[in-house]
């Protein structure tokens, strides 16, 4: 190798280890401030003891902010918005890739459309109705208006999965005896299966993740931890090491489900837009 | 399998069509309201037919809040792309940093942009905040970063790039490891020089990945809201103030639903026409670029 060679990849190490400082630094800089007494907070910047204190105080409801049940209410509607998308998400994506049928591409346009739709669009709308129906600050609410982010999704990446299998391994199935219901269960939905487990862990970091509904629509009962971690920086004083523990607690399952279904997020990333 | 018409795929696809009308009917719901002026003073409500549009077309906050929103999606598209690329083309050098480090790319993208957004805020205190700490031995100890209309645009679009770069860099990388290898062989055979091997060949053959991202990026950002609300609140005045979170300010905060939704509408119509525009585009490329191969 020559020296210019060996200079330039040195410049590029470098400029890449640049860039990870700067998207890694917030994420460490929140576990500093979480782990620093509030006495501490302003004082002294990189000498301090570390304690636990800002993470009892979150997750023990003593500043009058029930994180915990921000927590469970984003793992209850998360997951509900996931199971009910695959419940309807995987017939549509199954039909619309096994089917040319009227109207079936401008069906799969619409449910994509709604990823670039303004989210207050419909959520001022569904606000009004959501006070009249009960609905508001309720999980079955939430877990309605979460489909906007978890179905396209699902329906989208799966149809994409299920177009990859080639219809004769069902045809195969069907002159074997089996009836159209047995050969989707039994020969292509297990085929597809890290597909649907993948594109359900990605579903579930997305509704996780979503903010503005639940901002708009809950209160208290049913309010999740991205709207909850904000309100540790209200009050008369803030609470930087709160808050810093809170934005922490709040972005462990989607950090840990991204580290194990890594191989198969570009994927879903680009849904579909990719092979247009 | 196809030919004959049958019954089955609208049967399977009718329960996500019944999802798609609960959202659909809150959207026609919200146009309808659009033509009365409802709000919480007002709960029965006269029809003005299209007053509330009339309303936001001639007031000096739309045309503010439209000017901000095409800023900060310009403003943040363009700087995610160049250093999304940029982060691809180094990591597809494939050097040990590179292979490490890769497979840590996609954590800021994994973190809800609000909490991003918190994250940030902490960060960007001017006077106890971490960033001017590091800053004070350059001597710019006190910089306002969101104290400021300017500061709190350009501290906006920071944290999208935080947020978003990675998005760029994983579309831009799939598309550079699929790239045919024999014209880059060609091109050293022949001694052509890097930046030459980029313009003529990399970039150009890239483009159609690159630009996939680019129209997600523009038009998530034309409808940014939580980055802001959780950044600035559309402060200091109305320097950050885009239209979704003047939307918001309208119908929630100060209870006007009607002439918020307008708000949300005119953005919708215009997302909208973007996607149209930007996807014609990309089938033009994408041809172009089929028929270079």
């Amino acid at each position: 190798m020559t020296t210019r060679k060996r200079l330039s990849g040195l410049l590029a190490d470098a400029a890449l280890i640049l860039y990870f400082v700067f998207a890694l630094f917030p994420i460490a800089w929140m576990v500093i401030l979480s782990l620093k007494p509030a006495n501490e907070l302003f004082s002294t910047y990189f000498s301090f003891t570390p304690t636990l204190g800002s993470y009892r105080t979150v997750l023990g409801d003593s500043e009058g902010i029930p994180f915990v049940r921000f927590f469970v209410n984003s793992l209850v509607v998360s997951v509900g918005a996931v199971a009910l998308s695959l419940l309807v998400g995987l017939p549509a994506a199954y039909a619309s890739a096994r089917w040319r049928f009227k109207g079936s591409e401008n069906l799969m346009f619409t449910l994509l459309s709604f990823r670039f739709a303004p989210e207050l669009t419909v959520i001022i709308p569904l606000f009004v109705l959501y006070q009249r129906l009960g609905l508001f600050d309720t999980y079955v609410g939430m877990i309605w208006v979460l489909q906007l982010v978890t179905l396209p999704l699902i329906v989208w990446i799966m149809r994409s999965y299920f177009a990859d299998l080639t219809p004769e391994l069902e045809q195969a199935a069907l002159l074997d005896g089996y009836t159209r219901k047995q050969a989707f269960f039994k020969v292509a939905l297990p085929l597809v299966k890290p597909g649907v487990a993948a594109v359900s862990l990605l579903a579930f970091i997305f509704a996780w993740n979503n903010f503005v509904f639940p901002l708009i629509l809950t209160s208290n009962e049913a309010q999740t931890v991205t709207v909850g971690a904000l309100s540790f920086l209200g009050g008369d004083r803030p609470k930087y090491n709160l808050t810093a523990a809170a934005a922490l607690v709040s972005v462990v399952p989607p950090l840990l489900l991204a580290l194990t279904i890594q191989r198969y997020l570009v994927r879903g990333l680009s849904f579909g837009a990719v092979k247009s | 399998m196809g030919r004959r018409l049958t019954l089955r795929p609208y049967v399977l696809i009718v329960p996500a069509l019944l999802l798609t009308c609960g959202i659909l009917y809150p959207f026609g719901l919200g146009l309808y309201y659009t033509l009365f002026d409802f709000s919480a003073s007002k709960p029965q409500p006269d029809m003005v037919r299209l007053h509330n549009y009339e309303t936001v077309f001639t007031q000096d906050a739309f045309w503010n809040s439209a000017w901000v929103t095409v800023l900060y999606a310009v403003g943040a598209a363009a700087a995610e792309t160049v250093l999304g690329v940029s982060v691809a083309l180094l990591l597809h050098r494939s050097s040990l940093v590179g292979r490490v480090l890769e497979k840590i790319l996609i954590l800021p993208l994994m973190i809800a942009p609000v909490i991003a957004a918190i994250m940030w805020k902490l960060m960007l205190q001017p006077s106890v905040g971490v960033v001017n700490h590091l800053l004070k031995p350059f001597g710019l100890g006190g910089v306002q970063w969101t104290d400021t209309p300017t500061g709190a645009l350009l501290s906006s679009i920071a944290v999208d790039v935080w947020v978003y770069t990675p998005f760029v860099a994983i579309l831009a990388l799939a598309g550079l490891r699929s790239l045919p290898t024999s014209p880059f062989e060609a091109a050293a055979v022949d001694g052509a020089g890097w930046w030459y091997t980029f313009r003529r060949l990399t970039l150009p053959m890239l483009w159609p990945y690159v630009l996939v991202a680019v129209i997600f990026r523009f038009m998530d950002s034309l409808k940014v809201f939580d980055i802001i609300y959780a950044l600035t609140e559309g402060g200091p005045g109305d320097s950050t103030v885009v239209l979704q979170i003047r939307a918001y300010l309208e119908a929630i905060r100060f209870q006007r639903y009607s002439f918020g939704i307008s708000y949300t509408i005119v953005l919708w119509a215009v997302v909208y026409l973007a996607a149209m525009v930007l996807v014609k585009h990309l089938g033009r490329i994408q041809r172009k670029a089929a028929e270079a191969k």
